[in-house]
C-alpha cells in the first residue's frame, strides 16, 4: 500500500467522510430514470456557478451607491477577464432560471409532485421564488440607469398592494427616494440573505430526494395509492434499483457539464449586458427595461386594461402562488403517466406559448413610443400641394411620428397611417386628431387651426 | 423520585433551554430589524431647493429642472439627485411635475413642439397639465410644490410618488 492510500484511509478513519457519503453516492435509484432527471443537477450546477462567479465579481465590486457604476466599467473594461466573469454570471442567472422552468415542467408533467413527495414541489416552488428574487436584485446591481430606474418601477409595483404598499415601497427604495441606502440593501439581499434562503432550501430539497427517493418513471395504468405506495417504492427499489453512483450520476454530470460550456461559451462570444448610463435619475432620457426573464411581466403590464392593472398586479402573483403551493394538494394520488394526463401537457404547452409570446411582444415593445423615429425620404407630398408639403413636418414635429407609421417609418402604438385616406373622410380625420381616442392623446388644444388644416391635408395624400 | 416528578423535571429544563435561546435571539433581533426597517422608521424631512431663477424660464415653457433630494447619504453619488418638469403658466404661475410615470414611475420625457409628457415604458401619455392623455396611467403627473423666493423659483423635496391600488 502505498503512502497516498495509507493518508486516504487514516483521513476517512478519524473523519468518517465515507459513512456520510456513502449512502449519498450509493443510494438506488429506479430503473429507467434517464434524461428527463437531468434539470434539477443542472440547476444546482448552475446556483454553484453562481455561487462561485459571484465570489469572484464581489472581489471587484463596490457595493456603494456613488462607486458601483465604476466599479463595473473597472471590471468590464480593465479586470483581468472581467467582463467575461460578468457574462458567465449573467448566462449563469440565465441557465439557471431556464433550467429550473425546465425541471419544474417535468416534475409537473410526469406528476413526480404526488405522494410523497409534496413537500418536495413545495421547496421547489419556495426554490423558484428565490431564483427569480436573485435574477430581479442581480439585475439592480448592474446599477446603470437601467438599474435604478428598474427599483423605481418594482416599488412602483409594491405600491399598489393594499394597505402596506407604500411604505414597502420606501422599504424597497431604502427611503422616500433613491440614495445611498438603495444599493446596500440590494446587495445585501442578492449576496447574503436569499442566497442563503437558497442554500437552506436546496437542502432541504436533496434532504427530500434522499428520505423519499426520485419518483419513478410513470407508467399508464400504474396508479398511486398512498396507502401502499411507499412498501411498493422500496421492494421496487430492492429488486431493481441502480446505485446512483456512477449508473445515474453520469448523466447528470455530462448534461450539467454541457450547461456550463454553453454558458461560457455565450459569456466569451455575446459578452455581458453593456453598461449604460450613469445610475443618475436625474437623467430622464432612458427606457429602462427588465432583463429578458422578467420581460413577460414588462410586457403584461403595458397589456392588461389599465382598470384591473393594480389588481392584477397585486392579486396575480398570490393566484399563481396559490395554484402552484396547492397543486400537490389538489391532486396527491392516481396516475402519474403524461398520457394519461393530458390536460398536464396541454396547461404547460399553453404557459410555454404565453410566456413565450409575452417575451416577443415584450422585446418588441409595440406600446411606447418610438422616440427616436425620423422621417426619412419614404415620405413626400406632391409638391404642388403646399399644405400637404408642410403637413409632414409637421407630422413630424407633433410626435405623430411616435406612434403612427407612414411607408414603413415611425412607431407601432397606434395604427399604420400609410393608407389612412382609404379610412377616413377630411372630416373624420380632424375629429380624431382634434379629440383623440382612447389610446390617443387629444390634439385640440395643442394645435392651431392652421396647423391642423396642413396635417389634414398631409394625411389626405395617403392613399 | 416518582415519574410524575420526572416528567416536571423534564418539561421544566425544556422550557428553560428554549427559552435560554429565544431570549438573546429576540433581543439581538432588535437592531436587525432596526436596519432593515430603518427606511421606515427615520421620517425625512423634507426641504425647499432653488432649482431655477425666475428670467430663466419663459411663459408657457417648460424645463427639466434637477435637484438634490433632502438630506442624502455621503455615499449616494449621483443617486441622490431627482428630476422634475418645471412650467411656467403665467408671469407668477409656475407648476412643476415629478418627473414619475403615474403608472410604474418611469421618467416621462417633455415633447415640447407636440406639447405632450410620453413615457418610454408602457406608453402612457399627459398634457402639459399633467392630465392623462392616453396609456395606462391611473391618474396625473404628481405635482411638486413650487414657490418664488424674490427671484429665485424653489421646489420642495419630494418621494417617489408611489400609486396605490386604490388610485
Amino acid at each position: 500500500m502505498n503512502w497516498l492510500k495509507k493518508t486516504g484511509r487514516w483521513i476517512n478513519d478519524r473523519s468518517g467522510f465515507s459513512e456520510m457519503f456513502n449512502p449519498l453516492m450509493n443510494h438506488p435509484v429506479p430503473p429507467g430514470s434517464k434524461w428527463a432527471y437531468v434539470f434539477g443537477s443542472a440547476t444546482l450546477f448552475c446556483f454553484i456557478l453562481q455561487v462561485a462567479t459571484g465570489i469572484g465579481l464581489a472581489l471587484l465590486y463596490q457595493p456603494s451607491s456613488d462607486k458601483a457604476f465604476q466599479s463595473l466599467q473597472y471590471i468590464t473594461y480593465k479586470a483581468t477577464l472581467g467582463s467575461t466573469l460578468r457574462g458567465i454570471h449573467y448566462y449563469g442567472a440565465s441557465g439557471m432560471i431556464i433550467m429550473a422552468g425546465v425541471h419544474m415542467l417535468r416534475v409537473y408533467i410526469t406528476a413526480a409532485y404526488k405522494y410523497p413527495r409534496e413537500m418536495s414541489w413545495i421547496s421547489g416552488v419556495v426554490l423558484l421564488i428565490l431564483t427569480i428574487s436573485m435574477g430581479f436584485t442581480g439585475q439592480l446591481l448592474r446599477w446603470d440607469d437601467n438599474g435604478v430606474w428598474s427599483a423605481v418601477v418594482a416599488a412602483e409595483q409594491m405600491g399598489r398592494i393594499p394597505l402596506i404598499g407604500k411604505p414597502l415601497a420606501r422599504l424597497l427604495l431604502g427611503g422616500d427616494t433613491l440614495g445611498g441606502q438603495s444599493l446596500s440593501r440590494f446587495f445585501a439581499y442578492h449576496v447574503f440573505l436569499i442566497p442563503s434562503l437558497i442554500f437552506l432550501f436546496v437542502g432541504f430539497h436533496l434532504w427530500l430526494v434522499m428520505r423519499n427517493g426520485i419518483s419513478e418513471p410513470p407508467k399508464a395504468g400504474r396508479l398511486i395509492d398512498p396507502a401502499t405506495y411507499r412498501s411498493w417504492y422500496r421492494n421496487m427499489l430492492r429488486q431493481s434499483g441502480i446505485p446512483f453512483w456512477p449508473y445515474a450520476a453520469w448523466r447528470d454530470a455530462i448534461f450539467s457539464s454541457l450547461v456550463i460550456i454553453a454558458i461560457v461559451v455565450a459569456a466569451v462570444v455575446f459578452g455581458p449586458p453593456v453598461l449604460r448610463k450613469l445610475p443618475d435619475p436625474s437623467a430622464i432620457i432612458t427606457s429602462p427595461r427588465p432583463d429578458w426573464y422578467l420581460l413577460w411581466i414588462y410586457a403584461l403590464f403595458a397589456l392588461i386594461p389599465p382598470q384591473i392593472e393594480s389588481y392584477v398586479m397585486f392579486l396575480g402573483p398570490l393566484l399563481i402562488l396559490f395554484l402552484l403551493f396547492a397543486l400537490p394538494f389538489a391532486s396527491n394520488a392516481g396516475e402519474r403517466s403524461p398520457i394519461k394526463r393530458p390536460w398536464s401537457i396541454v396547461a404547460s404547452s399553453f404557459l410555454v406559448i404565453v410566456v413565450i409570446s409575452l417575451l416577443a411582444v415584450g422585446n418588441s415593445s409595440n406600446w411606447s413610443p418610438h422616440f427616436k423615429a425620423k422621417l426619412t425620404n419614404n415620405i413626400s407630398a406632391p409638391s404642388d400641394d403646399s399644405l400637404a408639403v408642410a403637413g409632414i413636418t409637421l407630422f413630424e414635429q407633433k410626435a405623430c411620428l411616435y406612434c403612427h407609421k407612414i411607408n414603413g417609418d415611425g412607431g407601432n402604438v397606434g395604427p399604420d397611417l400609410t393608407h389612412v385616406a382609404n379610412r377616413l373622410n377630411e372630416n373624420e380625420m380632424i375629429l380624431r386628431i382634434v379629440n383623440g381616442a382612447r389610446n390617443m392623446p387629444a390634439y385640440g388644444g395643442s394645435l392651431s387651426r392652421d396647423e391642423l388644416t396642413r396635417l389634414v391635408a398631409f394625411l389626405k395624400t395617403r392613399n | 423520585m416518582n415519574p410524575e416528578n420526572k416528567i416536571d423535571r423534564r418539561k421544566f429544563l425544556v422550557r428553560i433551554t428554549l427559552l435560554a435561546g429565544a431570549i438573546p435571539a429576540a433581543i439581538v433581533s432588535v437592531p436587525i430589524f432596526g436596519a432593515l426597517l430603518g427606511p421606515l422608521l427615520q421620517r425625512q424631512r423634507q426641504v425647499w431647493r432653488k432649482v431655477a431663477n425666475v428670467s430663466e424660464i419663459n411663459i408657457g415653457e417648460t424645463k427639466l429642472i434637477s435637484y438634490v433630494n433632502a438630506d442624502p447619504l455621503p455615499w449616494a453619488g449621483v443617486t441622490a439627485k431627482s428630476a422634475a418638469w418645471l412650467r411656467r403658466e403665467s408671469e407668477e404661475k409656475f407648476i412643476a411635475f415629478s418627473a414619475n410615470c403615474s403608472h410604474l414611475g418611469c421618467p416621462v420625457r417633455w415633447e415640447d413642439k407636440a406639447q405632450l409628457f410620453m413615457c418610454p415604458c408602457h406608453g402612457g401619455v399627459y398634457y402639459k397639465d399633467g392630465t392623462v392623455a392616453a396609456g395606462p396611467p391611473p391618474k396625473p403627473l404628481t405635482q411638486i410644490e413650487v414657490r418664488i423666493n424674490k427671484n429665485d423659483i424653489e421646489i420642495k423635496t419630494a418621494p417617489v410618488p408611489i400609486t396605490t391600488i386604490t388610485e
